[in-house]
């Protein structure tokens, strides 16, 4: 006999898919079968639907699809045979679900079974309207289960009730329906009615305030004495567990307790016996115990607040506490945290466990316990609790130092007491944990620390001190260069010693050389290398002993194959060369960077709070708003910028140096290096005219010797060609004496026109004028040909843009775009190019349109616009 | 609500019992039991049975050779889901004796009947291994 017929036995089946050796192979077997159980639908055999059902459903639990059994399924539940309806509705159950159309052909049969005289049948019936009923079937057969939960049979019973949960759920509008049996159902003495009776109540109470109210008067007394009887009842062989009568029982009774008592003084009030009664005399040596313990615990923490059952709650969970079972230990951690809420005092006692737990081997428990350790953070024990945990993150597994980091960076800044704890603390996280902390984080370090004043000699001292130690740490590095550039004086001439400090002799080489390690380290990339060189020209200003040597170091960047560097060498090497008398204004202490606003910015940038993603939706004391990525450019083009962390620092330092140009020249400001685009710095340079060929070219210009021009008329040049009249006047008085000769205008440069976008059916060119005076914006006449032989109906464009640009749509010309260049559709497109010169447009483009009624979608990138625009 | 679903894996990863209380398409169902199992097949004994994925926890425990997973809800006791696991077995080794996993394999459909005896859409409906087991003997000796 073919081993592959449908006669197959499920067994033997399963025997062959376990016989083999590879998955290809179980994918041919399966396939057979699959293939041989079609055939024997098709033919309508009868005798095989039970066995292929089970063959199906085992291919199912494999994964294969299989929906082609469905109908058989429905067949099953229509034959008249037990075995084969129970088959049938187990094939209904696993295989379908309730989105399936097919459903609503069970309906009928689901009636007649309903009412069928064998109990057994009913019972089959009532479980599978129960698992997967939708909600048209639900209010079409709910009468019949209503009158089911009066039947004789406790089974029948049961299963009623279940089923009316899932009813109650698809059609909140029956509940009141439901009500009254559901409150007979709980005098009821069989447990397993009782049990489903109960997650009825519970339901009810969930769905509708009349039925908790009704619940409420009515049965809480009753449910308080089925609870004492099945708290005192002797031993029963049936229900017994660890010594305990039926447990599953005990936790929904004390679950439907807790919905009845939650803001309801009197329920309360009745409960608090049977509660103590429950909380003191059940054994917590076995598992079943311990739930039934946690299970009180919850209950007694969420109804209206009664002192002495609240200690006694906090006990039993600080006795979990100290179990050697992790399970148990978990699971106090969890309830604790919805302890703080209702009585913040008694879980401090239990800290020090707390942190304990932190340190445990079990991944969970840590998760658990430093989510706890967070909550219970507060102005007086954050010390000494920030001390443990940074202890902590020296041996802490990789996958937690994450957490962790954030964790401890979040709770330092919200509840410093002193600048001088917070920077040390911080110091101490970056250098052993650098690579995790956030951006966001270090700017905010460095924010503080500029705002520290009489801090700025130690801070620099104990970075320095820091880097010797744990250079590989690349925030770290980063901000010790800032600082090094910012206050190297300091450093070197020991300025604000504060009391607790060691004297420490640096001299400038010896700061020169810890930015020169920095710089040319491989490991550091390109923010830490752009920022060293900022910190370079500054220290050039500073150490004009080390000046050499500092224009040695950058020279060697002035062939750098990164754009950033390279223009940064470049620039930064004729500041020092040439423009000395610019460059000690130029690299001027940095104004301190307002705090307050820079808190407000970045809470206003960030999302709403949440503490992290798994921890219980309760109102925590200590929300932390999750750090938001980057703002990351739409097109994700500016990869060979080297700062993309410009989001929320980047903008407000940006800002606040757009700010600070035009008042006085005092306010150089100039040391603006860090973390935002060397765009600024080039605002000043090259006055106004950040293009940057034109700061390039000037200055190779000069190094190609055109013309021998004096320093001072190269800055008048730089002038000359600025196109952008923005900051050129402020900055000139800056810059002072220098001739102001108005710049020329490129008035409405010719700019070629670009064939933007083609493919094999739709040709796109682009035609540029420039408004004069208005160099930042573009109007490109956008022309689409149709190159193929079809007429193109519902013609649509779009375009993205990245967030430095802004496009504006004119509507098109028409929609109809006829074939072979027959004619064309234009479209005007506006784009403000808020980095003019810096950065040239791209656009993303989304082209939409239909052949004889058929929808055809072109996307592309349109990155060869020409540079000036 | 309640229990999301009840699987039984065996150390090599193979699913031998899958029952889901709520919709999941096949290609979900896959690959959410791939990374369950494989985040409880590397825990050691001495962690705890409760492991937190996406927004799910999941209660598991391991007897013998088969992993059995519950999944439940945030709101749900995880110690009263880890008797219940015990109860599961205890009621399939009443009905198989000494049951194994070929036991599950071969006789899959028992094993379904029994678990929807006492689970149903979620909610523990029975726990009485008799009340349980009553419907499936008189199966079995109707067919036999």
């Amino acid at each position: 006999m073919n081993p592959f017929s449908s006669g197959t036995r499920l067994r033997d089946m399963i025997r062959a898919i376990r016989a083999c050796k590879t998955a290809a192979e179980e994918r041919g077997v399966v396939r057979k079968e699959c293939a041989a159980i079609r055939a024997s639908i098709n033919e309508n055999d009868q005798d095989y639907r039970h066995r292929n059902m089970a063959k199906l459903m085992f291919i199912h639990m494999l994964g294969y699809p299989t929906h082609f059994g469905q109908m058989e399924c429905l067949k099953l539940i229509a034959s008249p045979g037990f075995p084969e309806k129970r088959i049938g509705y187990l094939g209904l159950m696993l295989l379908l679900d309730e989105r399936q159309e097919v459903l609503m052909l069970v309906t009928n049969s689901l009636k007649q079974d309903l009412n069928h005289t064998n109990q057994y049948i009913v019972g089959l019936a009532l479980c599978a309207l129960g698992n997967i009923c939708s909600a048209e079937m639900a209010r079409d057969l709910a009468p019949e289960v209503e009158r089911l939960l009066q039947f004789r049979d406790p089974n029948i019973r049961k299963k009623a009730a279940l089923c009316s949960i899932r009813i109650i759920k698809k059609v909140p509008d029956l509940a009141e329906n439901f009500i009254n049996p559901a409150t007979s159902l709980l005098r009821e003495k069989h447990h397993g009615v009782l049990i489903t009776g109960v997650q009825l109540c519970t339901d009810l109470c969930k769905t509708s305030t009349e039925a908790l109210e009704h619940i409420r008067k009515k049965c809480t007394d009753g449910l308080v004495r089925s609870l004492r009887d099945l708290a005192n009842s002797p031993y029963s062989p049936e229900y017994d567990i660890a010594g305990i009568t039926d447990p599953f029982l005990h936790i929904r009774l004390l679950k439907l307790l807790r919905v009845l008592g939650e803001g309801d003084a009197d329920a309360s009030d009745s409960m608090n016996d049977i509660l103590a009664q429950v909380a003191t005399k059940t054994e917590s040596n076995k598992v079943a115990g311990n739930a039934i313990l946690y299970e009180c615990v919850q209950t007694i923490m969420s109804i209206e607040d009664n002192g002495g059952l609240r200690v006694l709650a906090i006990n039993i969970l600080g006795r979990f506490l100290s179990n050697r079972d992790n399970n148990i230990r978990y699971v106090a951690l969890n309830m604790l945290m919805r302890a703080v809420t209702a009585d913040a005092q008694a879980v401090q006692r239990h800290r020090a466990t707390i942190l304990e737990c932190v340190k445990d081997l079990d991944a969970s428990i840590r998760k658990r316990a430093l989510e706890l350790v967070y909550v219970l953070v507060n102005e007086t024990n954050v010390k000494p609790l920030v001390k443990e945990l940074v202890d902590y993150l020296e041996v802490s597994d990789l996958d937690f130092r994450e957490d962790l980091t954030t964790k401890i960076c979040s709770i330092v800044a919200k509840f410093s007491p002193e600048k001088i704890w917070y920077i040390d603390q911080m110091l101490k996280v970056l250098s052993e944990a650098g690579n995790f902390v956030k951006d966001e984080v270090w700017y905010a370090l460095i924010v503080v620390v500029s705002n520290a004043s009489e801090l700025h000699g130690y801070t620099v001292r104990a970075l320095y001190r820091a880097f010797q130690t744990s250079a590989e740490q690349e925030t770290l590095v980063r901000v010790t260069v800032w600082c090094i550039g910012e206050y190297g004086d300091m450093l070197v001439n020991n300025i604000g010693m504060l009391d607790i400090e060691d004297p420490i002799t640096v001299t400038e080489s010896d700061a020169v050389d810890v930015v020169e390690i920095a710089i040319k380290r491989h490991a550091s990339d390109l923010t830490t290398k752009a920022m060293a060189l900022v910190a370079l020209l500054k220290l050039s200003s500073r150490f004009p002993s080390c000046s050499e040597r500092i224009g040695e170091i950058i020279v060697q960047f002035k062939g750098n194959l990164v754009l950033e560097l390279q223009q940064r060498a470049i620039e930064f090497n004729s500041v020092i060369s040439k423009h000395q008398n610019i460059r000690s204004t130029l690299v001027e202490r940095m104004p301190v960077l307002d705090e307050a606003t820079f808190i407000g910015r970045r809470a206003g940038s960030l999302p709403g709070a949440a503490s992290t993603a798994t921890a219980p939706s309760v109102s925590l004391p200590n929300g932390l708003a999750k750090p938001a990525a980057p703002l990351v450019d739409l097109l994700d083009l500016s990869s060979d910028d080297p700062v993309a962390p410009s989001s929320s620092g980047g903008d407000f330092l940006q800002d606040l140096l757009g700010v600070d140009l035009s008042p006085a020249s005092q306010q150089s400001g100039a040391g603006q290096a860090s973390k935002s685009g060397t765009d600024v710095l080039l605002d000043l340079l090259s006055i106004g005219s950040p293009v940057q060929s034109n700061s390039v070219d000037i200055l190779s210009s000069n190094t190609s010797n055109k013309a021998p021009v004096s320093p001072l008329d190269d800055l008048s040049s730089l002038s000359l060609s600025s196109r952008s009249t923005s900051n050129a006047g402020p900055v000139m008085d800056l810059l002072g004496g220098i001739s102001s000769s108005p710049p020329t205008e490129n008035n409405g440069p010719v700019y070629p026109s670009v064939t933007a976008f083609e493919s094999s059916s739709l040709r796109l060119t682009f035609n540029f004028t420039k408004q004069p005076g208005n160099p930042q914006t573009t109007v490109i006449q956008a022309t689409f040909t149709n190159l193929s032989s079809n007429t193109y109906t519902d013609f649509v464009f779009q375009a993205a843009v990245p967030k430095f640009l802004q496009l504006h749509l004119d509507p098109a010309s028409g929609n109809t775009l006829p074939a072979t260049g027959n004619g064309s559709i234009t479209q005007t497109l506006r784009v403000t190019n808020s980095q003019h010169g810096k950065k040239s447009l791209v656009m993303r483009i989304r082209i939409a349109y239909k052949i004889n009624g058929k929808d055809t979608l072109e996307e592309g990138q349109i990155s060869n616009f020409p540079r000036d625009l | 609500m309640g229990i999301r679903f009840v699987l039984m894996v065996n150390k090599q990863g193979q699913t031998r019992l899958a029952q889901y209380y709520e919709y999941l398409t096949v290609e979900e169902r896959r690959t959410l039991e791939g990374e369950i199992v494989r985040k409880c097949l590397a825990r050691n004994e001495h962690q705890c049975s409760f492991v937190e994925h996406r927004n799910y926890k999941i209660v598991y425990r391991r007897y013998a050779s088969l992993f059995f997973l519950v999944g439940v809800d945030d709101g749900e006791n995880e110690l009263a889901i880890l008797e219940f696991i015990h109860l599961l077995v205890e009621t399939m080794d009443r009905h198989f004796g000494n049951v194994c996993e070929l036991d599950i394999m071969f006789h899959l459909e028992k094993v379904h009947f029994m678990l929807e005896e006492m689970v149903m859409n979620g909610c523990i409906v029975e726990t009485s291994k008799s009340n349980i087991l009553t419907p499936i003997q008189l199966m079995d000796k109707t067919s036999s």
